[in-house]
C-alpha cells in the first residue's frame, strides 16, 4: 500500500532575522512531514529555532525583522508561501492552528471567553447567526470538557484558571477543525498535575478530529507520553530525526544522547544529572561546519569546518526513517 | 460593578470637602476684600461696620462652618463686584460658554489624538509615525496663549477667515478650541502610541491572527481596547485642564467663559465668585473624573471590585 500523501510536508524551510548586527538565519534546512492523525514533536533548547520554525508554518514571523528566504511548506497539497496575506488569513484558524505557551497571556483579558470563541467561529461562519453562534461557543467548551459550558462563556479570563484558560485556548485552535495543530509547549505554564490532563485532552481530541499535531517542547518526558514522531532541532538545524522509540532507544547524534542522559527517570537513579557543557549558541557564533561541535566530547577538526548531512541513524531504519547528521556516523558506517 | 462606582464616589466627595477647606483658606490670604470694597478715605466705623456685615470678625472655623453650610445650599454669597447678583449665579451664567468652547476642545483633542496615536503605533518607524512626532513636539513645546495668539494672526488678520474674538457661533470657537486642544493632542497621541505599541506585540493579538482576524479589526478592536486604559486615563486630566485653561485662552480671546469670569474677579477681590468658580471647575473635573472610572471598569473588566 502506497503511503498516504502527508497533510504537512515542511521543505528545506530558511528562515532569517534581520536585526541591526545583520542577518541571521535562525531556521536552516528544515525539513519534515507530518500526517494525518499523527503527533510529530519538535524538541531543542530554547533558540534552537522551533518557535521560529512554528512561526514560518504560519506566516506569522515578527515583523518586519522575519522573512522565509526558502523552501516550501504544502499544506494539504498547497503552498502556503506562495499565498497573499489575505488568503494566508482564511487559512489561518480553519486549516492550521496554534496553541500558544501561555495561557494566562494569549486571551484577550477585556472580553469573554464566549466573545473570543464567537468571533473565530463567526470567521469560520460569517453566515451563522448570533443565536447559532453562541450554542456553537458552548459546544466547543464542552469538547475540550470545560465544565458548566453555559455558565462559562460569560466570564472572562481572569475569573478563570491557567488549565481551564489553556481548554479554552485549545477550544479556539480547534475550532475551525484544521487539519493541523501546532502547540507550542502548551503545559509548561500550566501545573504539573493539570499537565497530563491537557495532554490526555490533546490526544483525545486528535482521536476525534484526525488532526495532526506538531508539538513543540523541551521535555522528553511529555515526548516520550505523546509523540509518534520526533525531530531534534539545535541551532537552527535538525540534527535528529526518528520515531520516538527509536530516537530513545538508539540516540545517534551526540546532542540528542545528551539531551536523553539530562533527563532524570525513575528507573535511572543518579546523584547529579548531566549536564551539557556550555551555552546554546548565540545567532551571533553560527559559522561553518556542525552547530554544536564546540560543546561536542566526539569534537573532530571535520566538524567545525564542514556541514554533515543526514545519515542512517544507529537503528539501522534507514536515513528516512531514522536519520542524523553527525560526521560520526559516516565513520561507524566506513 | 456598583461597589466599585459607590467607592468612586465617596473618595470623589472626600477630595471635593479638602477642596472646600483649600478654597476657603486661600481666598483669606488673599487679603481683606473690605480694602477693594471701601474708598481709601473710608470712615474706622464704616470698615467696622462692613466687617461685621460679612461676618469677617468671627473665628475661622465658625466663618468656614457658615461657609460650608451656605455653599451645600448653593449659597456663595452675593457678589461684591456684580452687585445685587449671588456669586453662583454669575458664575452658572458663564459656564455654558466655557462648557462649550471646552466641549468642542475636548472633541477636537479626541478625534484627532486616538486615530493618529494609534496609526503612529501601527506604522511604527514610518513617514506617518515621524509626522505624529513632530506634531506632538510641536504641541507640547508651544504655549498655549502664544499659539491662540498666532492662530488670531495667521487666519483672522492675515487670512481674514475667522473671527479674531469675542462671543458667538462655532466660528468664533474654532480658534480658541484649536488652540487649547493642540496640547493636549500632543499628550494624547503619544500616550496612545506607547500604549499601542506595547500592545500590539502581546500574545491575545497573535492569538488573533491565529484565528484569522483581519488586520484592521485587531488593532481597533483587540488592541485598543486594552490600550484604551492609558488614554483614558489621562482624559480625565485632560478633560480637567481644557476647563481649568480655560483661564489662559478665554482672556486672550475674549471669550465670556468662567476662566475669564475668574481674570475679572480676581482682579476685583470678589472673593465670593473666585470661590465659587473654584468649586465649580473643581466639581466638573471630579464629575469627569468619575465618568472615567467608570468607563474604566466598563473597559477592563479586571478593575470591576468583585
Amino acid at each position: 500500500m502506497a503511503a498516504a500523501e502527508p497533510i504537512l510536508r515542511v521543505e528545506n524551510l530558511r528562515t532569517a532575522l534581520d536585526i541591526s548586527a545583520g542577518r541571521f538565519v535562525v531556521v536552516d534546512d528544515v525539513s519534515f512531514t507530518l500526517d494525518a492523525g499523527e503527533t510529530l514533536g519538535i524538541v531543542g533548547e530554547s533558540g534552537s529555532g522551533k518557535s521560529m520554525t512554528a512561526l514560518s508554518i504560519l506566516r506569522l514571523l515578527p515583523r518586519p525583522v522575519g522573512t522565509i528566504v526558502g523552501g516550501r511548506v504544502i499544506l494539504d497539497g498547497e503552498d502556503l508561501l506562495t499565498k497573499t496575506d489575505d488568503e494566508m488569513r482564511r487559512i489561518r484558524g480553519r486549516e492550521i492552528g496554534m496553541i500558544l505557551q501561555d495561557p494566562h497571556t494569549s486571551l484577550n483579558p477585556v472580553f469573554t471567553i464566549g466573545n473570543q470563541l464567537r468571533e473565530a467561529l463567526h470567521i469560520q461562519d460569517p453566515s451563522a447567526s448570533r443565536s447559532s453562534l453562541k450554542e456553537k461557543a458552548i459546544a466547543a467548551l464542552r469538547a475540550v470538557r470545560v465544565a458548566a459550558p453555559e455558565h462559562r462563556v460569560n466570564t472572562y479570563p481572569h475569573q478563570m484558571s491557567g488549565g481551564m484558560k489553556q481548554r479554552v485556548v485549545g477550544a479556539i485552535a480547534i475550532s475551525g477543525r484544521p487539519k493541523v495543530i501546532i502547540a507550542d509547549e502548551p503545559t509548561t505554564a500550566l501545573d504539573v498535575t493539570i499537565q497530563l490532563q491537557y495532554l490526555k485532552l490533546l490526544e483525545e481530541l486528535q482521536a476525534e478530529t484526525g488532526m495532526g499535531i506538531l508539538f513543540i517542547t523541551h521535555d522528553f518526558g511529555i515526548v516520550a507520553r505523546l509523540c509518534h514522531r520526533i525531530v531534534v532541532m539545535y541551532g537552527g538545524r535538525i540534527v535528529e530525526s526518528g520515531p520516538t522509540a527509536t530516537v530513545f532507544d538508539h540516540p545517534s547524534h551526540p546532542y540528542t544522547e545528551a539531551l536523553l542522559a539530562s533527563v532524570p527517570t525513575v528507573e535511572r537513579r543518579v546523584e547529579r544529572l548531566y549536564a551539557i557543557e556550555g551555552q546554546p549558541p548565540s545567532l551571533a557564533s553560527f559559522g561553518a561546519g556542525c552547530r554544536f561541535a564546540p560543546r561536542c566530547p566526539h569534537a573532530m577538526d571535520r566538524c567545525r569546518t564542514e556541514t554533515p548531512p543526514s545519515f542512517p541513524g544507529k537503528s539501522g531504519l534507514g536515513v528516512e526513517r531514522h536519520g542524523a547528521a553527525c560526521w560520526l556516523l559516516e565513520e561507524d558506517r566506513a | 460593578m456598583r461597589r466599585f462606582l459607590v467607592i468612586r464616589f465617596l473618595q470623589a466627595l472626600l477630595a471635593l470637602w479638602v477642596i472646600t477647606i483649600i478654597v476657603f483658606g486661600l481666598s483669606h490670604l488673599t487679603g481683606s476684600p473690605i480694602d477693594a470694597l471701601l474708598p481709601d478715605d473710608a470712615s474706622p466705623e464704616q470698615i467696622d461696620n462692613l466687617i461685621r456685615h460679612w461676618g469677617l470678625d468671627r473665628p475661622y472655623h465658625v466663618q468656614y462652618l457658615t461657609f460650608l453650610g451656605n455653599a451645600l445650599q448653593g449659597d456663595f454669597g452675593e457678589s461684591l463686584k456684580w452687585r445685587g447678583q449671588s456669586a453662583l449665579g454669575v458664575v452658572l451664567q458663564r459656564l455654558p460658554a466655557t462648557l462649550q468652547l471646552g466641549g468642542l476642545a475636548i472633541l477636537i483633542s479626541v478625534v484627532v489624538a486616538i486615530p493618529l496615536g494609534v496609526m503612529a503605533a501601527v506604522r511604527k518607524g514610518t513617514t506617518l509615525d515621524a509626522s505624529a512626532n513632530v506634531i506632538a513636539l510641536l504641541g507640547q513645546s508651544l504655549p498655549t496663549f502664544w499659539l491662540g495668539i498666532i492662530l488670531i494672526w495667521v487666519f483672522a488678520v492675515g487670512l481674514g477667515w475667522l473671527p479674531t474674538s469675542g462671543y458667538g457661533g462655532i466660528t468664533y470657537m474654532i480658534l480658541p478650541a484649536v488652540a487649547m486642544a493642540w496640547f493636549q493632542i500632543a499628550a494624547l497621541t503619544r500616550l496612545t502610541r506607547s500604549a499601542m505599541l506595547e500592545v500590539l506585540d502581546a500574545e491575545y493579538v497573535k492569538l488573533a491572527r491565529l484565528k484569522g482576524v483581519p488586520e484592521w479589526q485587531i488593532v481597533w478592536k483587540h488592541a485598543l481596547r486594552n490600550a484604551a486604559i492609558v488614554p483614558l486615563t489621562y482624559f480625565g486630566v485632560l478633560a480637567g485642564s481644557i476647563l481649568t485653561g480655560s483661564v489662559v485662552i478665554e482672556t486672550v480671546f475674549a471669550w465670556p467663559g468662567t476662566g475669564w469670569l475668574a481674570i475679572e474677579a480676581i482682579r476685583g477681590r470678589d472673593f465670593p465668585v473666585v470661590q465659587t468658580v473654584v468649586l465649580v471647575f473643581a466639581v466638573v473635573y471630579l464629575g469627569l473624573n468619575f465618568i472615567v472610572d467608570a468607563l474604566y471598569a466598563y473597559v477592563d473588566p479586571r478593575i470591576r471590585y468583585d
